[in-house]
């Protein structure tokens, strides 16, 4: 496969693309976890939710 | 489960827990389809290669306007409707719809530049879109400057609805004034303009990446139920630690008080 003489732009684009949709899911994961870590510390420090349910619990 | 059970945060965050799974392991089949055919598309007889270019361009493009308008509907769902959920989802699309449009601007400027011969030009289809790229900043600015989700969520609703005439003005910009832009060749009067060996890879991306929004949208907007919770239950801790220390103050403002009516 031969990009001509225009590759760079190519495969600068398509890189981008990759980048940054990489970025927004390790984002989104990153903020998941630190969501259910702040949770447990509240959880551990003996606050409820008034359901009485874990607030980690989200199945 | 009924549509009006999802209107029940936990109910919701069940749903995903089950489908999150599934909607990337199908997202993740779609786009390494749709990115094989296109490396395998033709060149254009015009174009040459630079056509590849269209095959990650256009979903962007299209989906930095589809997400918008999901705000719109949220937006609505916040005025109108009062859905608990509405101003979670407004919230969790804003930054996803502001990097599709980052990557429809980026990857356009760089397939104008062997085409036009040049990165950017101040018409109107450029800069309707990067008016929309402000707009999502502006919205994602105005959530984190207000500290209270509800009202905040207001705020951002009316922003989200006055910058929705937007949109159509990006769809028309290139039949309404003279633009270096093409004019539509897929979504227009008269089916598409693009030769089957384009327009398939064009749309099986088109679709992968829409799967990638629900996807990345439906996480998003777990994390945003959960970061409530942390809030709701922060706030707890706080009238706990606040009720404490005022119980311990009131006895010792009693003792003042007693001090201070027998001097």
């Amino acid at each position: 496969m031969s990009l001509g003489p225009y590759a760079s732009f190519i495969v600068t684009s398509y890189a981008l693309v990759a980048a940054v949709v990489l970025l927004l899911i390790v984002w989104i994961i990153a903020d998941y976890r630190r969501q259910q870590a702040h949770l447990k510390e509240i959880e551990a420090s003996g606050i409820t939710r008034r359901s009485g349910r874990s607030a980690v619990d989200i199945r | 489960m009924t549509l009006t059970d999802l209107a029940n945060p936990t109910k919701f965050l069940a749903l995903t827990a089950r489908i999150l799974p599934w909607l990337a392991g199908v997202t993740a089949i779609l786009l390494a389809i749709g990115l094989y055919q296109s490396a395998m598309a033709p060149d254009d007889y015009q174009q040459g290669a630079t056509v590849k270019i269209m095959f990650i361009h256009v979903p962007n493009a299209w989906l930095s306007m589809f997400v918008w308008g999901v705000m719109s509907v949220a937006a609505l769902g916040t005025l109108v409707w009062r859905h608990p959920l509405a101003d979670v989802a407004a919230k969790a699309a804003a930054p996803i719809g502001a990097a599709f449009t980052f990557l429809a601007l980026v990857t356009g400027s760089l397939w104008g530049r062997p085409m036009w011969g040049t990165y950017w030009e101040w018409d109107a289809r450029l800069t309707s879109v990067l008016i929309l790229f402000l707009m999502y900043l502006g919205l994602m600015a105005l959530w984190r400057a207000v500290e209270d989700p509800s009202r905040a969520a207001r705020a951002a609703a009316v922003l989200t609805l006055v910058g929705a005439i937007n949109i159509p003005i990006i769809k028309f910009s290139v039949d309404w004034w003279n633009t270096l832009h093409q004019p539509a060749s897929v979504l227009r009067m008269g089916g598409s303009t693009l030769d089957k060996a384009f327009l398939w890879p064009l749309l099986v991306m088109a679709i992968a990446f829409s799967l990638l929004f629900i996807t990345l949208h439906l996480a998003a907007m777990r994390n945003e139920i959960l970061r409530r919770r942390v809030r709701s239950l922060q706030m707890m801790q706080a009238n706990r630690v606040a009720f404490t220390s005022e119980v311990g103050t009131g006895s010792r403002d009693g003792n003042a008080s007693q001090e201070i009516g027998a001097a």
